[in-house]
Parts: C-alpha cells; sequence; structure tokens
C-alpha cells in the first residue's frame, strides 16, 4: 500500500514545505503519491513530478478545487483514500485545516505535527508547547499525518520524472465560498523555509522603530523577518510573522531574537533552530537559558552596533 | 439562534509543564488548571453575538472529569447561559472522540453555529473543529480572525500562511478561533457568584452512545533534548566574529 501526499502550493508554485513532507512521507517506506489538487495547476504537477522518489503525480484540476476549501478538498481525497495505508500533508494552515475533517470522515485518529518518523505507525510529536515529547503509535486502518515541516529536510529534485495521472474532481458541495484574500506582499525570504530569521518583540516599541531597527539588520543577513506574539498584539508586526506556538514554527540556520523575552510559546516556535542569538538588555530574560550567544545590551544600540560590524 | 461553545479544562498557560520522571506522562498533581486560552476566546466571540442582538441563546459545553464543571462555571460567569458537563474519568480523550460527543450532543440541541478555539495548548493537536465539521457534513473556518454573522451565512476571515482570507459559508457551520479574534473579558465577582445558579446539566459518553476509546496508544513521553549552554558575548563585533567562526554567517 502507498502513501498520499498532499501538495501544499499558493496555485502559482510548489511550495517547499511539500518538499519537506515528502522527506517524512517516504520515512513511512512504501511508495509516496502526491496529489496536487487546485485550479490551473499542472505546472505545479510538472514540478512535484521531478521531485526525487515520486511514483506518481495525481492531479485533480477543476475551478472548485482553487483556494484551497476544506470541503471539496476533503471529499477529493475521501474518493482516493482507499488506494493508500497513510495520508500525508504539511502542517501548514492548509494541512491542518484538510487533514482533520479528511481523518474524521475516515473514521481515524490524525497524528498532528509530527516530528519523526519511528516506523509506519510509530511517531514523535511535541506536545505542551514543546516542553514534552510525546511518542504514539496508530492502530487506525489508514493513518493521518500532518507533518511539522521544520524537522525535516526538503527532498531533492530527482534524475527521474514520475507521471502524472488526472483524477476526477469531486463535486463541491456549495456551503462554502472563498470571497476574498489580503496576502502581505514581501521581497524577503519567506519566514517558514528561512536559513536566517531576525524576530522583533515588544521592546521594540513601535512599527516604526520595529521596522527601522530590524529591517536593516534583515536586509544585511538575506534574514526572514519574525515577530512575537506580544509585538503582533502590540501592532507592530503583521500576524502571518509570529513565531511561536500559535504562530508559525521555524527552525533555521540562525535564529536572532531582539528584545524578545522568550515566553514558552515564543520558544515553542524557534528553539530548534541550529544557533540561536538573544539581543536584550534584561540578562535575566529567559531567552538567554536557550541562546548559543546572548548580548545584555540595549538593542537600540546592539542592533546598529550589529549591523556596522557585518559590514566591517 | 443558539450558540454551541466547546470548552476544555487545560493546564494552565503560564505553567512550566515537568514531565514524569518514568517516561509515562505530563505531572499533572497541584499544577494549577484553567480554561483553554483559545476556548475563552470563542465563548467571548459567541457573548459578543448575544449581545449584538444575533444570538439567543450561548451554550458552554466540556467533556471531562468533575472538575470541568469549574471550566463551565467560567464559562458561565463570562455570560454563558447555560452548560453541559460530558462526564467521563477517562484519562485521554482524543479530539475524535470529543468530535463524536459534540455532534450526538447537537442531535437535540440543534444549534445554528458552533465556535471552538483552533487549538488546545497541551495536546497541540488543532482537530476537534475540523473533525467536527466533517462529522456533521457543516462547513468549517478555522482560524478566524473575524466574524460577521448573517441570517443564512456567516462570513469569516481567517488567518494564513501569507496573511488573511475571507470566506462566506451557509448556515449551520462550525468556525475555529484564533488569538486575534478578541480580547477576553474577565468573569466579575457578582457574575462568578450568579453562575452557580445557572443551569449545568450532566450527561455521559454512554448515555451519548459514543466510544471514547483512544485510537493512538501513547508508548512514552520524554522531555526534549536541553539545548547546551551558551556564552554571553560582550560586544556587537565579538558577536559576529563567534557567528563566523561557527559557519552560520
Amino acid at each position: 500500500m502507498s502513501t498520499l501526499l498532499i501538495a501544499e502550493h499558493d496555485g502559482q508554485s510548489l511550495n517547499q514545505a511539500t518538499a519537506k513532507a515528502l522527506t517524512a512521507a517516504r520515512a513511512l517506506g512504501a511508495p509516496v503519491d502526491i496529489l496536487v489538487a487546485g485550479s490551473g495547476v499542472r505546472t505545479i504537477a510538472e514540478e512535484a513530478a521531478r521531485l526525487d522518489s515520486v511514483s506518481r503525480v495525481r492531479l485533480a484540476d477543476d475551478p472548485a478545487l482553487a483556494h484551497a476549501l476544506a470541503e471539496p478538498l476533503a471529499e477529493l481525497v475521501l474518493s482516493i483514500a482507499g488506494d493508500y495505508a497513510a495520508i500525508v500533508a504539511p502542517a501548514t494552515a492548509n494541512g491542518k485545516n484538510l487533514l482533520p475533517r479528511v481523518a474524521a470522515l475516515l473514521d481515524v485518529m490524525q497524528v498532528s505535527e509530527v516530528t519523526a518518523v519511528l516506523s509506519p505507525d510509530t511517531f514523535e510529536r511535541p506536545i505542551y508547547a514543546g516542553n514534552a515529547i510525546e511518542t504514539v503509535q496508530s492502530h487506525d486502518k489508514i493513518r493521518v499525518l500532518t507533518v511539522r515541516t521544520a524537522a525535516f529536510p526538503p527532498t531533492e529534485a530527482g534524475s527521474a520524472t514520475a507521471p502524472i495521472e488526472t483524477v476526477g474532481a469531486a463535486p463541491t458541495p456549495p456551503r462554502s465560498h472563498f470571497v476574498s484574500e489580503a496576502l502581505t506582499t514581501s521581497e524577503r525570504p519567506e519566514l517558514a523555509g528561512a536559513r536566517i530569521v531576525v524576530s522583533g518583540g515588544r521592546a521594540l516599541g513601535s512599527a516604526e522603530t520595529f521596522e527601522a531597527v530590524i529591517a536593516p539588520l534583515a536586509d544585511r543577513l538575506k534574514a526572514a523577518i519574525g515577530a512575537s506574539r506580544a509585538a503582533v498584539d502590540a501592532g507592530y508586526a503583521g500576524n502571518d510573522l509570529q513565531v511561536g506556538q500559535t504562530g508559525k514554527v521555524v527552525a533555521p540556520d540562525l535564529y536572532i531574537a531582539v528584545g524578545i523575552s522568550g515566553a514558552i510559546q515564543h520558544l515553542a516556535g524557534m528553539k530548534d533552530s541550529k544557533v540561536i542569538v538573544a539581543i536584550n538588555k534584561d540578562g535575566e530574560a529567559p531567552i538567554f537559558q536557550i541562546a548559543d550567544y546572548g548580548l545584555v545590551e540595549d538593542l537600540f544600540t546592539a542592533v546598529p552596533a550589529l549591523v556596522a560590524a557585518l559590514d566591517a | 439562534m443558539k450558540i454551541l461553545v466547546p470548552v476544555k479544562r487545560v493546564v494552565d498557560r503560564n505553567v512550566k509543564v515537568r514531565v514524569k520522571a518514568d517516561g509515562s506522562g505530563i505531572d499533572l498533581a497541584n499544577v494549577k488548571m484553567a480554561m483553554n486560552p483559545f476556548c475563552e476566546i470563542a465563548v467571548e466571540a459567541a457573548l459578543r453575538l448575544k449581545e449584538a442582538g444575533q444570538a439567543s441563546e450561548v451554550v458552554v459545553v466540556s467533556v471531562g472529569n468533575e472538575k470541568s464543571a469549574e471550566t463551565l462555571r467560567t464559562g458561565l460567569a463570562m455570560g454563558a447561559d447555560r452548560g453541559i458537563l460530558i462526564k467521563t474519568d477517562a484519562e485521554r480523550i482524543e479530539p475524535l472522540a470529543v468530535a463524536k460527543l459534540i455532534k450526538a450532543l447537537i442531535a437535540t440541541e440543534a444549534p445554528g453555529l458552533v465556535i471552538l478555539g483552533k487549538q488546545a495548548i497541551d495536546d497541540d493537536s488543532n482537530q476537534t473543529g475540523q473533525m467536527l465539521a466533517a462529522l456533521l457534513g457543516w462547513p468549517q473556518a478555522t482560524f478566524a480572525s473575524k466574524i460577521e454573522l448573517g441570517t443564512e451565512t456567516i462570513e469569516v476571515s481567517r488567518e494564513v500562511d501569507g496573511g488573511t482570507e475571507t470566506l462566506s459559508l451557509a448556515l449551520p457551520a462550525v468556525v475555529t478561533t484564533d488569538l486575534r479574534l478578541n480580547e477576553p473579558r474577565y468573569a466579575s465577582l457578582p457574575n462568578i457568584m450568579k453562575a452557580k445558579k445557572k443551569p449545568l446539566d450532566e450527561t455521559t459518553p454512554d448515555a451519548l452512545g459514543v466510544d471514547i476509546a483512544p485510537r493512538l496508544a501513547v508508548l512514552r513521553t520524554v522531555e526534549p533534548p536541553r539545548r547546551a549552554g551558551g556564552v554571553t558575548v560582550a560586544s556587537a563585533a565579538e558577536l559576529v566574529a563567534r557567528l563566523k567562526e561557527t559557519g552560520v554567517l
């Protein structure tokens, strides 16, 4: 029996979350099919077909599948679920929205935010904001998993191209409709996949100073910008920049926390970063307990000095 | 319209939990418990709809042992009209079981809208709302940051990875709350006293005809790997030098 991986994309290109979840899906030990569902998404299916060790790509191309609405997508996945022993999606906003709906329709429990695959039915996942790691074994007939992408390296493109097969789109239950979207446009790398992240906290003081202090450092390092919940709640940064248990979970090579105290909920989103740097004038802040390098200094002098030192 | 709000009793958000040394789970003895923060936001959202004249009744429901009644009383003190405790001493109740229990309750309660938190801060599953919507065949809007209730439909702005999107759902529907939806109110002392007189019914999984046996076996629970102790640097220049040594710059 194969594994079905549900591709994450924005309607234009394949998101790297798919390649990372593919690494987890391959660890289940069975052939992996990728489902690309959407409207006008054949080029995305072609992109998915180039990933290493994909046995086939199943393409469902229908206007009813645009905007990744959970209801028609769940019907579609259910219609092909009989071919699979496991259904996997990256734990993105889309994956988290869709997969529990699929699991319930199959009458199975989902394992959320898997960080390690120990065997085809045994998985590790963090609980309590990452303060404990639980090992769970599924006895369900189909394993349904969302994958914490920060815990897996991406599968690169391989030498072969997988065949693309079309699957019929399920009829749309006309009970939910897309109205509009307001997406943040940014030239910077995407937060979830960035190699370096510079995050700001409440100590930045205002949206203007947040931008004035954090942006030059992020630009110098070609880094993505993140924020603590306090900074987001105070309106200094957009919601989609929030790093933490309730925001995005990142694991970059370098995470620089500026003016962030290090509350439990923030640490849950970044403590698996390879190198953590904390800049905070309070030497007692909890962030220093997990930082590899700590600089106890006022951020308004420390960050410009850091930019200058990088240029030196 | 009646609004049903499932709420969960969890470890207080500010508690740093301890993993039991034998790997059997989290040490919950004598730990402060509270209503899950996302559930508070769900209760607040329902109350605001009632205060705006758009809902007739707000019913809070919880699954758990007799202590979950305290969580329901918190919801009643915030302003909910009525509570229902689905009482069980089972140690672990999974989202699928909770979704089935709530569905069974909905067969008699017949709400027009169910509002849940997007996830509980103990198991961090983020599943129950979606599963409930699936079992009912209702549309779902998860991670809501704004809701506008009409008579036939509800318009919900959702927090997605790149920003926000707005959906329109036919009622009845299931909505799960994100942090930005609102700032939950505190229960005042007089309201806490009044809440003690509000109706709080009890039922059981057996009475609802739902099997709540866990589908997942928890083999062990361990502490996450600890990070090696860090160093304090004296200046930005030293920091850059150190980062260059490690190769991340």
